[in-house]
């Protein structure tokens, strides 16, 4: 099967600034994509290529097969891309606005039907309100909205969930995961390990210009976490010991001293912990 | 249907919803009728005072004048200022993330600007016929000119103001070509014959659409006798054709460039760089 999002050693420069030094990763159908990464790691920026409204320094991009720096009309009726709403369209009526864009696919395949999205999204008691009297929350649904109204193949979403609140930020989440279930990939950028975690099917993490990790949050506990740390009293004193194979650690410890050991812990570095010293770590070099 | 008459359909459709919306938003009226009646009620002041040397009043005769200013407005500045405004606030970028979109945001824009501008010459027409003696649109020749004018003044003038909100990016900035607008404007016979001028400020007047679009509408509307205010007493129809035709060329040729440009540089982070900005202005 033809990967919907294929990405091998991208790079971008911004005059002499590398930021991405060689990205490479796929995407499947149906697959929800979670490229986190700290601020200035260069999602936006990946992102922005794969959407064609960037160009690449170098490498190879497809999207839907199609390299985006030659994307025509049709490609792009497959994109659905999520931005973040402002003032724009203050003056359309929800419904009018969704019909409207909705208009421009009906030549390629079978949109939305406006009462439908306007229910999977939530805005039913809103449907008929102008834009400029949304809520924040109201207009970030509309934003989701706009973005699926043509049924995209593949759907991209940058840091979507900026300024949720916790409730807006689960049912966000439902709808993400309707959509995977239709087949629809999903590209979304985070700098929120949480959130990935909750949405993707597949993290990747980006860091210093690469892609260093990729796999589900369990892979990427498993591989990331590599040293573990091995705690134990014996003769009343407390040890503390780091171990990267914490199992036979153990169990040359107990062959060694058996009933002597007790109040054994053995604790992996979580994902987050990992995450979050390779943040820092990142935000050290970044200064 | 094919994805190009697809999008013309959405844009005629979406520049007639958006007419329909500054028509029902009282602010937006207030602001479109404002204007006209303060011209109107200057004007009549002036009904009695004879432009010299000419069988007119300077109330006659500044009405189509204004006619033809409030095209050059509509298709310059009201373009421009909405073009700076909506690629701030992202309605282009949505524009250019949907297929055709461009295409589609182009023509609705064409319908908003065109639409309001026949409304804001009829707001001034029918009142100013009434109201002023000498202003005639009696012959079948003085609407089909009026006609030609007003739809060439447009065709020159708003791919001109299309390119001018491409150039800026912020509409503060874009506040800046209202000065030389208002510049050319004040020199453009609009309220005061041309002839008055020193010579070297009616060349530079003749070379902008806004004096041509003046004389067009003043030869539609004003009665003959009231040339001997004009340039070489004449109307000069050629060369209002000639030099508003001239522009219109140009723009074509100029702004599909100029557009394409500055869509491709249109992406979710330029949008996000100048929200924040016009953020901190405010805040
Ligand atoms: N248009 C640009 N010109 C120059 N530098 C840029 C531009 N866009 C982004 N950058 C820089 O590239 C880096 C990555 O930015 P970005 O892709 O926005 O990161 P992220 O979205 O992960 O926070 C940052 O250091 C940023 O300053
Ligand atoms: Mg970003």
């Amino acid at each position: 099967m033809e990967a919907v999002l294929d990405v091998r050693d991208l790079r971008m420069r911004y005059g002499s600034a590398d930021v991405l030094t060689g990205v490479d990763f796929q995407a499947h159908r149906g697959e929800v994509l979670a490229l986190l990464g700290p601020n200035g790691a260069g999602k936006t920026t990946t992102i922005e290529i794969l959407e064609g409204f960037r160009m690449r320094s170098a490498g190879e991009v497809r999207v839907l097969g199609v390299d985006p720096a030659h994307g025509d009309e049709r490609w792009r009726a497959g994109l659905g891309v999520v931005l973040q709403s402002w003032r724009d369209h203050g003056k359309w009526r929800v419904r009018e606005l969704l019909a409207h864009l909705r208009g421009y696919y009906t030549c390629y395949q079978q949109p939305w039907q406006v009462d439908e999205l306007v229910t999977a999204v939530g805005l039913t008691e809103h449907a008929d309100k102008r834009v400029m009297r949304l809520s924040g929350g109201q207009r970030r649904r509309l934003d989701v909205a706009i973005g699926i109204v043509g049924r995209p193949k593949v759907l991209f979403l940058d840091e979507p969930t900026v300024g949720f609140d916790p409730e807006a930020r689960r049912e966000f989440h439902d709808l993400v995961h309707r959509l995977s279930d239709e087949d629809t990939t999903v590209l979304i950028t985070t700098h929120d390990l949480d959130e990935a975690e909750k949405l993707a099917d597949r993290i990747l993490i980006l860091a210093g210009g690469k892609v260093i990790a990729d796999g589900s949050a369990d892979a990427l506990s498993r591989q990331m976490a590599t040293e573990a740390e091995v705690r134990w009293t014996r003769a009343g004193q407390r040890f503390v010991h780091s171990e990267r194979d914490a199992t036979r650690f153990v169990r040359e410890l107990f062959a060694q001293y058996g009933e002597e050991i007790s109040d054994l812990e053995v604790r992996r570095a979580s994902l987050e912990d990992t995450y979050m010293s390779l943040v820092r770590e990142f935000e050290e070099v970044a200064r | 249907m094919t994805p190009v008459t697809t999008a013309v359909r959405a844009g005629l459709r979406r520049g007639l919803i958006e007419l329909r919306q500054t028509m029902s938003t009282a602010q937006d009226v207030v602001n479109f009728l404002l204007p006209a009646a303060v011209f109107l009620v200057v004007m009549l002041f002036l009904r009695q005072v004879p432009v010299k040397d000419a069988p007119i009043s300077v109330g006659a005769m500044s009405l189509p004048s204004m006619l033809g200013l409030n095209v050059a407005f509509g298709g310059l500045l009201a373009m421009a200022q909405t073009l700076t405004a909506e690629r701030e606030d992202g309605t282009l970028l949505r524009a250019k993330a949907v297929p055709n979109g461009m295409l589609g945001y182009l023509i609705g824009k064409i319908v908003t600007i065109s639409g309001s501008t026949v409304a804001a010459v009829l707001v001034l027409l029918v009142p100013g016929v009434l109201l002023f003696e000498g202003i005639g649109l009696t012959s079948l020749g003085a609407w089909l000119t009026l006609a030609w004018v007003l739809v060439l003044g447009l065709v020159a003038t708003m791919p001109l103001g299309a390119v001018l909100g491409s150039l800026f990016t912020s509409p503060r900035s874009a506040a800046l070509v209202m000065l030389p607008i208002m510049g050319l404007s004040v020199i453009s016979g609009i309220f005061y014959p041309i002839t008055v001028l020193p010579q070297w400020v009616q060349l530079v007047a003749q070379c902008s659409p806004i004096y041509w679009l003046g004389l067009g509408m003043r030869s539609a509307m004003l009665p003959d006798s009231a040339v001997v205010a004009e340039i070489a007493h004449s109307w000069r129809p050629l060369e209002t054709f000639g030099v508003l035709a001239v522009w219109a060329v140009l723009g074509l040729v100029l702004a599909p460039v100029v557009l394409r440009r500055m869509a491709r540089r249109e992406s979710g982070s330029s949008v996000a760089a100048r929200r924040e900005k016009a953020m901190q202005r405010i805040g």
